[in-house]
This record gives C-alpha cells, sequence and structure tokens, in this order.
C-alpha cells in the first residue's frame, strides 16, 4: 500500500484540470482572473495557466452570459471548456445561457449537438459575505432537464467528479463550497492520477440500522458529527452522501430507508423547494407504507443569508438541527 | 435600381446563386403563408419576406464548414446555409423526419451537417454562442467563419453587449449580422434604441461597424464579404447592420396597427427579390426564361418538401424522453 496522499478540496479539484488537460487538448478554461499571476480568486486554478499557457486557460472579461454561451459554442464544435463562476449566486445573471441553451440544446436539436462542458462554481455560506455571495443554487440547474449537477464532499470526490464532469457529455455544474477549498477539516486521501468518480453512485458514509441522513457538499460533515452524538444515546444512523445530484442514486436511498425506515434530508440551500423536498417526496412516494415517520428536512432557512455572524450560524443548518430531526423521526 | 449597371457586382454565377437563395426563401415562405392561411397546416410562425438578400448576401461567400447562429425568424437563415429542404419543412411540421426529429421546431433548427448549429428563441443569446464557434475555429487553427443573426430588438440586450465585447477582445472569427427590419415586434426602433444606426454600436467596442442597404443584394454582398474575409484572414470581429423591412408583422396573425400602413406598402412596392429579378434581366445578366425556370425547379423542390412533411409521421411518443441526457434514462423515472 501506498502512502495516502492528503490534499486540501482545492488541490484536489486543481488536479482534475490539470490531469484532464494533459490528457486531451480539447479542454480548457476559461472565466474571470483564473490565470496567473493570481491564480483564481481562491487560487483554484493556481499554476495552470503557466503550464497551459493562455489560450487554454482563459481570463475572460466581467461577462459571465459571454463566458457560458462561449462555453456552450465551443463545446457544441468538440471542445470540452470548463467555466468558472466565481460565485454561485452570478450564475443569476447567466441563467439563460444555462436553462435556456447549455440544458436544452441536445433535446432541441434531437440529439444532433452536445454540451459537453462544466460550470465550475463556489458556493456557500459561513464567511461573512452576506447575501449575494453565500447561496447554493443547485435547485437551479435540477429544474432544467438536461443539466447533470454534482457537489462533492470530499477532496477525492472532488477530484474525481470533476474528471468524469469534464470528459461526460452532457453540461455539468459543479459545486465547490468555498469553506471547503483550503480549510484541513476537509483534507483526505486522494488517488494518484486519472481516478473518476461515477455519476449516480451515492457513497455510504457511515452504516447504521436506526435512521438514514441523506446529504451532500459540506453537510455530509454534520451528519457524521449527528451521528456520532446520536450514537451516544443509542440511536444508530446511517449517512449516505449523494455525491451527485442529477443523476442521484434513487436506488441506494431506498435501499437504505427501507431497512432503517426513517429518514432525514439534510442540505444548507434554502429549505423550501430545496432538493431535499424531492427527495422527501420521492420516499414518501416509494416507501410510504414501510415509514415510521414522516421524512425530516433539515436545510437553510427560507430567507437570504444574512452577514451578522449570528444569523448567518443561524440560517445555515447545524449539527444540533440534524439530531433535532432525527429525534422527531423517533417521537 | 432597375436598369443601372453595377460596376460593383460580383460574378454573373454569384449573381445567379444570390437569386437561387433569395427565390427559395421568397418561395418556401408564400407557401408557409398559404397553406397556413388555408388552415392546412398550423404553426407560430415569424416570416422573414422582405429580408431575403441579407441570409443571400452572406450565404453566397460561407462554405459549408462555416458556423451559423440565428433566430426564431430564421427560415431564410436555414435556407441561406443550405439546411435541406425536405428535412426543415418536416422540423417545422413536427414531423419525426424533421432536422431534429420534430423536438425542436422552428425556433430552434439545428442541421450541423449544413453548419447551421444553433436556432434560439431568446432575443440575442445566439451572440454569446456564437463566440464559442468563433474560439473553437480559433483554437483549432482553421479559418471557419462564424456568422450570428439577430434582430434590431436584440442589440438592445445585455447579451449582446457582453458578447460583441468578448469578441473584439479575443479578436473572434464571428460576423455579427444585426437585420434591421425596423420593429421588434410592436415597438419600432425609434421607441427602443438610443442610436440611429446600430452600427455605431461597434465603436463602442472596438471592432468595425457597417450600416448597409439590406434590401440592396449587391452592396450587402459586397459588405458580408468583406466582413467574413477579414474574421476568415484572422482580422476579427464585424458588426454589420443590414437596413431591411419585416413585410408581415411579427408573427404570422399579427394585425399590424403599430406599422403605418403607407410605410409597409411602400416597402412591398419596392420589394428587394422582386427588384433584383428585373435588374438581372434588365443588364442581361439572366434571361427571363432562365430565373422562370429556376423558379419552377423551386416550386417542384418545395412541392416535394411540402409532401415528405405532411406523409411524414409524427415522433414516437418514447421520444419525449429521449436526448435529455446521452447517458442517463428519463423514461419512468422521476431523475
Ligand atoms: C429575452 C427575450 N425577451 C423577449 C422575447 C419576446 N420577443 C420575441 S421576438 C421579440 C422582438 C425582437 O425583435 P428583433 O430583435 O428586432 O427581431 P425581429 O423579430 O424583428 O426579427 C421579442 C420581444 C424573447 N423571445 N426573448
Ligand atoms: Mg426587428
Amino acid at each position: 500500500m501506498s502512502e495516502p496522499r492528503i490534499m486540501l478540496t482545492a488541490m484536489a479539484i486543481n488536479e482534475a484540470m490539470d490531469i484532464a488537460m494533459g490528457l486531451d487538448d480539447k479542454v480548457f478554461l476559461l472565466g474571470e482572473d483564473i490565470a496567473e499571476p493570481s491564480g483564481g480568486v481562491y487560487k483554484v486554478t493556481n499554476g495552470l495557466s503557466t503550464k497551459y499557457g493562455a489560450q487554454r486557460v482563459r481570463k475572460t472579461p466581467i461577462s459571465e452570459q459571454a463566458i457560458i454561451g462561449a462555453a456552450i459554442g465551443a463545446a457544441i464544435a468538440g471542445f470540452r471548456p470548463v467555466a468558472e463562476i466565481m460565485i454561485m449566486d452570478f450564475l443569476a445573471v447567466c441563467l439563460d445561457q444555462v436553462t435556456n441553451h447549455a440544458a436544452k440544446i441536445r433535446y432541441m436539436s434531437g440529439g444532433q449537438t452536445t454540451v459537453p462542458m462544466v460550470i465550475r462554481t463556489s458556493a456557500g455560506a459561513g464567511r461573512g459575505f452576506g447575501a449575494q455571495h453565500s447561496e447554493l443554487l443547485e435547485a437551479f440547474a435540477i429544474h432544467s432537464p438536461g443539466m447533470k449537477v454534482a457537489v462533492p464532499s470530499t477532496p477525492a470526490d472532488a477530484k474525481g467528479l470533476l474528471l468524469t464532469a469534464i470528459f461526460d457529455d452532457d453540461p455539468v455544474l459543479f459545486v465547490e463550497q468555498m469553506m471547503m477549498y483550503w480549510d484541513k477539516t476537509y483534507a483526505g486521501d486522494v488517488p494518484e492520477g486519472d481516478v473518476r468518480v461515477p455519476f449516480g453512485k451515492a457513497a455510504i458514509r457511515r452504516e447504521g440500522a436506526d435512521v438514514t441522513l441523506i446529504s451532500y457538499g459540506r453537510q455530509m460533515y454534520d451528519c457524521l458529527a449527528a451521528a456520532e452524538l446520536l450514537a451516544v444515546d443509542g440511536v444508530s444512523c446511517e449517512v449516505i452522501d449523494l455525491r451527485t445530484l442529477v443523476p442521484w442514486d434513487e436506488q441506494a436511498v431506498m435501499a437504505s430507508v427501507a431497512g432503517t425506515s426513517r429518514a432525514v434530508v439534510v442540505h444548507e440551500a434554502v429549505t423550501r423547494c430545496g432538493f431535499g423536498a424531492e427527495l422527501s417526496s420521492r420516499i414518501h412516494e416509494e416507501l410510504f407504507g414501510q415509514l415510521s415517520a414522516a421524512v425530516q428536512r433539515v436545510g437553510g432557512a427560507n430567507t437570504p443569508v444574512p452577514y451578522a455572524s449570528n444569523l448567518e450560524a443561524a440560517f445555515v443548518p447545524q449539527v444540533a438541527d440534524i439530531v433535532a430531526a432525527v429525534k422527531r423521526t423517533n417521537s | 435600381m432597375a436598369d443601372v449597371q453595377r460596376p460593383d457586382a460580383p460574378d454573373r454565377d454569384t449573381l445567379l446563386r444570390m437569386f437561387e437563395i433569395q427565390s427559395r426563401i421568397k418561395l418556401c415562405d408564400e407557401r408557409f403563408r398559404m397553406m397556413l392561411m388555408s388552415g392546412q397546416i398550423q404553426l407560430i410562425y415569424y416570416s422573414p419576406r422582405g429580408q431575403e438578400c441579407i441570409s443571400a448576401g452572406w450565404g453566397v461567400h460561407l462554405r459549408p464548414d462555416d458556423y451559423v447562429v440565428t433566430i426564431y425568424r430564421g427560415l431564410h437563415d436555414h435556407l441561406a446555409k443550405g439546411v435541406p429542404l425536405r428535412e426543415l419543412w418536416a422540423e417545422f411540421l413536427g414531423r419525426a423526419t424533421g432536422t431534429c426529429k420534430g423536438k425542436g421546431g422552428p425556433m430552434h433548427i439545428t442541421h450541423p451537417a449544413s453548419g447551421l448549429m444553433v436556432t434560439t428563441g431568446i432575443v440575442g443569446a445566439g451572440i454569446p454562442i456564437a463566440n464559442g464557434f468563433g474560439l473553437a475555429a480559433q483554437l483549432n487553427g482553421t479559418d471557419q467563419v462564424t456568422v450570428v443573426n439577430f434582430g434590431d430588438g436584440a442589440s438592445n440586450i445585455g447579451a449582446f453587449h457582453e458578447g460583441m465585447n468578448l469578441a473584439a477582445v479575443w479578436k473572434l472569427p464571428v460576423v455579427f449580422v444585426c437585420q434591421n427590419n425596423l420593429y421588434g415586434e410592436h415597438t419600432p426602433m425609434s421607441m427602443s434604441t438610443g442610436v440611429d444606426y446600430i452600427s455605431e454600436r461597434a465603436a463602442a467596442y472596438g471592432m468595425p461597424g457597417v450600416t448597409v442597404d439590406g434590401n440592396d443584394p449587391i452592396a450587402t454582398w459586397k459588405v458580408m464579404g468583406e466582413a467574413i474575409a477579414r474574421a476568415r484572414a484572422g482580422g476579427g470581429p464585424t458588426l454589420v447592420e443590414a437596413r431591411t423591412y419585416r413585410f408581415f408583422g411579427h408573427l404570422m396573425g399579427d394585425a399590424m396597427e403599430y406599422m403605418p400602413k403607407e410605410e409597409r406598402k411602400a416597402a412591398m412596392a419596392a420589394d428587394p427579390v422582386v427588384r433584383y429579378r428585373v435588374w438581372l434581366v434588365d443588364n442581361g445578366h439572366a434571361s427571363e426564361a432562365q430565373l422562370a425556370e429556376m423558379e419552377e425547379q423551386l416550386t417542384a423542390a418545395i412541392d416535394d418538401a411540402v409532401e415528405f412533411a405532411l406523409n411524414s409521421p409524427q415522433p414516437e411518443l418514447s421520444e419525449l424522453y429521449t436526448d435529455v441526457f446521452g447517458d442517463v434514462a428519463m423514461e419512468g423515472t422521476t431523475r
């Protein structure tokens, strides 16, 4: 066995792009400030423009529609662009290109043209950025047939899912949580080389018998922490990390909940009409008669993300919220 | 222009190819409107009648491997890029044999084999996408050119600004063709646009801008040729504003009460296709019989396409679920 390669999330993402660009000269990056000397506002693309040149790591004007549009056209013409939208809230200014074009073009053309591109974007509350730089908006893309959506929780998944996304023939929204980029808490072992993680395959992060916690991205860690606390009380939690939301691993979720008869869905996005609503609904449709309790949702407050640190913390779902939700399924 | 010699005119072959494209558009449009009015077919139809010379003007300059992006009012552009009549008609009628298996419709005609890459129903949205085709050609080191067509109204949407700027910054081989028919839906340009000539806006992006009489096929041919040649040679993008007129309003059934009757009458009296036809004959570029024969052949080809489309089935219901993704099945799932 080789030594573990402990990496931070940002470095794992960088490595995926590096490998993809090395493998296929049709892969190129475009986005605001992604090139050297700064290497991106979060330094996620650090070093890549030096290694691959300004033609393949393209700094753009502050023009999100132009970025996504150029990626779409180039993708149809045979490239595999990786477009960066600096912060997920800015998807709103180019949503037409995402939902009306990237997502629909394969369908509208009857399969003649495909759009193999990735939109990488960073998201999430917790850094005092306020309402316009903190949201998780994966539901935008999930609600747009034709878009795939990945939200990794570990550095290994961040790398492996991004490699899969880049070489997938459909457009993928790839959500990176900025809190995780350079925080050692989220560091992990990352396999060397071109190791891809398939879409639509959930990971069971902890096995358990009494209740299933279903999550993705950073909240997966809160689920694990909640499971640890609940174990002390004798409640055994299974933790499922979806990894991709379109497609999502319905089979793994249903199999687990069929066994535990209780489920809690957890994400940072605003609870109302978040992906948790779909998960909850599907579990009820499939397993209604077998459930011991209604599926519980834990998500962001139904508010914009506030600035003051106490309010921001109150917006984001916490471990205690997950514990409380699990207890509701037991009462 | 009827009896005026034009020293700026191209060779006879090009003149006749332009006429062929214009006539193909005009005859197709006439057939669509006739069949719509008689109730034989039903669809939302945006007539391109009046704008034929513009598409023909770039059409004769482009190669099959050049890219074209256009809009819902796109029939003229589809035909000028060489989308085959049968598949085009079948797609307009929502048939399985259409360019997009009946799943895109007139607003989304796509035929990569002809280089017709994207047709969008979102005003202005084709502009940023065209840059992507230009970028692909630039990165591949080919000399393919992309022509993107849009209306005067589209020049007021944000995507226009972002797309024009990026094309200039990256020196992309893209020709931006603003088909200025003086109206966006029911609003005259004077009420929506702060400049007299949309081509003036090119200066703001650092690219050449030129306004041409889009009803003058020869002037249009010349301007398009210069812009396309510049793009092909690596000289970057151009904004071409081709002035024209929509003969039949925004879409079929439009009462056109917002268009002054006299204005429309005058535009139709100066029908550019009819004028060009007269000019060709009067100046000895073609005989009346030659043009009539061309029109007959086109009519026969349209007859054939209409019959083909009408006799084609609608898509199988299972097609509802295909082409959403390359590899994830949708049928019977909620994924
Ligand atoms: C983003 C967007 N806004 C509004 C519409 C509705 N709409 C369709 S065509 C049109 C007018 C566009 O005018 P112009 O760009 O001049 O093109 P023309 O129809 O004259 O060819 C409008 C407002 C649309 N399709 N897309
Ligand atoms: Mg117009």
